[in-house]
């Protein structure tokens, strides 16, 4: 009993950093309509920022500076912004599919940089002894800060705001014949959702008290936020937490599953669970295109 | 002597974009899409190719011709499932599904393959001494290889009815629809051969470098880095484009660590978009 | 009987309609004009025809029958070929080659056609191996009568083939339409230039919010005193 509790903690815990994932990809893809394809990159920049400010000094690696939690949530999110506002302020002119491919480029970068900058990040050994709270601690922590960024972003949706963005990515000729900066609009959702992504970085450090360049890989970094946010319901921040807690359970059930199977056969199955997500974001998007918890709106589908 | 041999070496990673370069600028042009699935498609064409050596006990040129036409197979059946019924839809959920697909593919081959590095045949090659630079019989034959295809694809697109249905249908779909082409032979076609270059790009890397599941996915910035060079939608352009890249990359390990390679075409690609989002090689549009 | 036939169709683009309620024949071997304000539906309708339209009411029948939401392709199989007003050749495909894909449908020799086509606008001729968006407007236009013409029309649509030409190529392209119109060709013809166009048509439409306001010979129309103070400048 107790360890099913434990258990429960635990997943709650991971889903909620997913879940703050989703909510800031739906800042830009939800209401903005932004393709980033690179939340690995604002993730595992907003987790190395926590991890070196806030471990012991370590002659493996930039700092650390053992300074307390908080600063590290603040830095995370502050560099995951500034992170962004560079390449928004590159790429958010340019046509949606550039800036998913130039999103996806920077999460290499990001990735290959962390892998081989030794003198930063420790190279493929990663940052060890970054300070762990108790599990329930974490847990309390991390559903304050669910709570805390849902209560934002859904501020931020009902707010002039909000409609702007909604109306920049539904209707972009007339956003712009109102008068409205589309290009500033883009770039604000694009920072704000980065940070979101930031802060979820910062507390997977935490949560794992070791973050290595592995766990920033696509697959886990950025593909699965997508799976979670479209199938909950893209433009629905209650989708996104929907969509999150499913997929990540989805992914947690079989990943029981893969436990059962013969451990010559590991590979095999972890293959499988990442083919089940792959087909799994197909299928939402045949049968079934606006997720779960559609998005409330009184305007059809946007343009073809 | 360096900077030939870097040269040498950029040829043939140039040849590679190339062949993958084409065929996402031909998809994208067709099919209005970014094929994000491509890398992985090449992947699967070179683990093909194993399977026909391995199980076959041929060489590999004699897998290679078998690779292509499954992989191209491939390609179609995954359209018919997937992007055929998206269609109509905008073009990010297309790119969003192809996301998938990629995925998908790459996981399939790690379950098969497996994690480790593979090659077709085991044996060190000794490569060729001329004029004290090095190169091999294999990496030969990619270059010349290379360029016979592509030049043979530039054939098609002039030559044959299909080939030139495709350059129109890339020009006005509509257009193409009111004139009465069967855009769904198009859009067959269009498979057909950007799966055969990607199994094709996919045995010529192995074959240069070793079998990893990762093998497309580490080439696929160099491919829409090429085709967005080249002007997308433009696959002869994305041949200019994977020169320029493919010579960038080799020629950046003269002073860069070589494992930051992939991030040239990255960089290289953004500068590109900065100056010129229609690509520097698209010829001015009236 | 009628060769083309609109009963009464409704439908737009998306979820809007354009149309409210069109209904037109052309007759076989007639030039039929169809003339409105902007916005009126006068291209929607034709493009209805083609099947690049939501049609969500009413029919349409050609040479008895109903193609009502059929295919683009499969309209251009029944040798209905539409030429639209704008985008209407491949651009980085030359003169030439936009004619072959006219002919794309054809299994037969199609040398007849094509040297028929450059006799019809020889300037086109010299031009063959230039890329078609290297071209003037009017030269734009010939090219994309040609290509319709590949395919040995039984109709064709014509929208606004002489928008924003010269008054010397828009006599030209007239003249044109009634020499393909003499070799048998029907033609439903979306005009601006409403005097010239009822000049050459045997008869006339006018189209209003998307519904049928006036019709009748093209003499009459001209007469009409609505339509003059209208669409004919007074």
């Amino acid at each position: 009993m107790e360890s099913l509790l434990g258990f429960g903690i635990f997943f709650v815990s991971f889903a909620g950093i997913y879940a703050i994932l989703a909510l800031g990809l739906n800042v830009q893809w939800g209401y903005t309509g932004l393709f980033n394809i690179g939340i690995a990159a604002f993730f595992a920049v907003g987790a190395y920022t926590a991890a070196i400010l806030t471990t012991p000094e370590s002659p493996n690696h930039l700092g650390g500076f053992g300074l307390p939690m908080i600063a590290g949530f603040v830095v995370a999110m502050l560099v995951a912004a500034v992170l962004a506002l560079a390449i928004g302020l590159i790429t958010l002119r340019l046509r949606e599919d550039y800036l998913a491919i130039a999103s996806i480029g920077l999460a290499e970068i990001v990735r290959l940089v962390l892998k081989n900058e030794e003198w930063l990040t420790n190279g493929t050994r990663g940052i060890t002894a970054i300070p762990r709270p108790t599990s329930v601690t974490f847990f309390v922590i991390v559903a304050v800060a669910v709570l805390v960024t849902y209560w934002l972003v859904e501020r931020a949706r009902r707010s002039p705001w909000g409609r702007t963005v909604r109306a920049v990515r539904e209707q972009e000729q007339a956003a712009l014949a109102a008068g409205k900066n589309v290009v500033r609009f883009r770039l604000e959702a694009f920072v704000f959702g980065s940070a979101l992504m930031g802060l979820a970085g910062a507390l997977y450090a935490h949560f794992q008290g070791f973050v290595g360049p592995e766990a920033f890989e696509p697959m886990f970094g950025t593909f699965i936020v997508w799976v979670m946010l479209i199938a909950g319901g893209s433009g629905n921040n209650r989708g996104a937490l929907v969509g999150a807690f499913l997929v990540w359970g989805l992914y947690a059930v079989t990943g029981f599953v893969a436990t059962l199977v013969p451990p010559e056969f590991a590979t095999q199955a972890s293959a499988a669970r990442v083919v089940l997500v792959g087909v799994l974001l197909i299928v939402v998007l045949l049968y079934r295109p606006e997720g779960l918890l559609p998005e409330s709106r009184r305007v059809g589908p946007g343009p073809d | 002597m360096d900077i030939v041999q870097a040269i040498l070496y950029g040829l043939i990673l140039s040849s590679i974009f190339a062949l993958g370069a084409v065929g996402v600028s031909l998809i994208f042009g067709i099919l209005r899409f970014a094929h994000f699935a491509h890398g992985d498609m090449v992947t699967l064409g070179a683990y093909l190719a194993l399977a026909v050596v391995t199980l076959g006990q041929v060489s590999v040129w004699l897998a290679l011709p078998v690779a292509v036409l499954v992989t191209a197979g491939a390609a179609i059946a995954v359209d018919h499932v997937v992007y055929r019924r998206l269609r109509r839809t905008r073009p990010v959920i297309l790119f969003l599904a192809s996301v998938g697909v990629a995925f998908v593919l790459r996981n399939l081959v790690l379950g098969i393959w497996g994690p480790q590095n593979l090659v077709y045949e085991p044996g060190i090659k000794l490569p060729m001494q001329f004029a004290g630079l090095r190169l091999k019989i294999d990496q030969l034959v990619i270059i010349v290889a290379s360029i016979a295809l592509i030049s043979g694809l530039a054939l098609f697109l002039r030559m044959t009815k299909i080939g030139k249905a495709m350059r129109a249908m890339s020009d006005d779909p509509d257009l193409a629809r009111v004139s009465g082409i069967d855009t769904d032979a198009v859009v067959r076609w269009t498979w057909v051969l950007g799966g055969a270059l990607a199994a094709t790009a996919g045995v010529f890397h192995a074959l240069d470098t070793r079998l990893q599941p990762t093998l497309g996915w580490d080439l696929l910035l160099g491919f829409f880095a090429a085709a967005i060079l080249g002007g997308i939608g433009r696959p002869m352009g994305a041949i200019a484009g994977a020169l320029v890249i493919g010579l960038a990359s080799e020629l950046s390990t003269l002073f860069l660590p070589p494992v930051y390679r992939s991030a040239v075409a990255f960089v290289l690609m953004i500068a590109v978009l900065l100056i010129r989002p229609t690509g520097i090689f698209a010829e001015a549009r009236r | 009987m009628s060769l083309l036939a609109l009963e009464d169709v409704r439908g737009g683009y998306g979820e809007v309609d354009v149309l409210n309620g069109v209904s037109l024949t052309v007759g076989e071997g007639e030039i039929v004009v169809v003339i409105g304000p902007n916005g009126a539906g006068k291209s929607t309708a034709m493009k209805a025809v083609t099947g690049l339209v939501n049609v969500r009411g009413g029919r349409i029948v050609f040479a008895g029958e109903d193609i009502t939401g059929a295919r683009t392709d499969a309209v251009a199989r029944r040798r209905v070929c539409y030429v639209p007003q704008e985008k209407n050749v491949f651009p980085s495909l030359t003169v030439e080659e936009n004619l072959e894909m006219g002919a794309y449908l054809r299994r037969d020799d199609f040398g007849r056609e094509l040297a028929a086509v450059f006799d019809l606008f020889p300037p086109l001729k010299d031009k063959r191996r230039q890329p078609a968006g290297s071209l003037s407007g009017g030269q734009r236009q010939m090219v994309a009568m040609g290509r319709a013409l590949m395919l040995q029309p039984r109709l064709l649509l014509l929208d606004e083939p002489t928008a924003g030409l010269s008054p010397k190529f828009r006599e030209m392209i007239f003249e044109r339409i009634q020499a393909i119109n003499r070799t048998g060709v029907s033609v439903l013809l979306v005009e601006q230039n409403a005097r010239e166009a009822l000049g050459i048509a045997a008869r006339g439409y006018v189209l209003v919010m998307g519904r049928n306001r006036h019709e009748g010979s093209g003499a009459l129309l001209l007469a009409d005193r609505e339509v003059a103070t209208m669409f004919l400048g007074g």
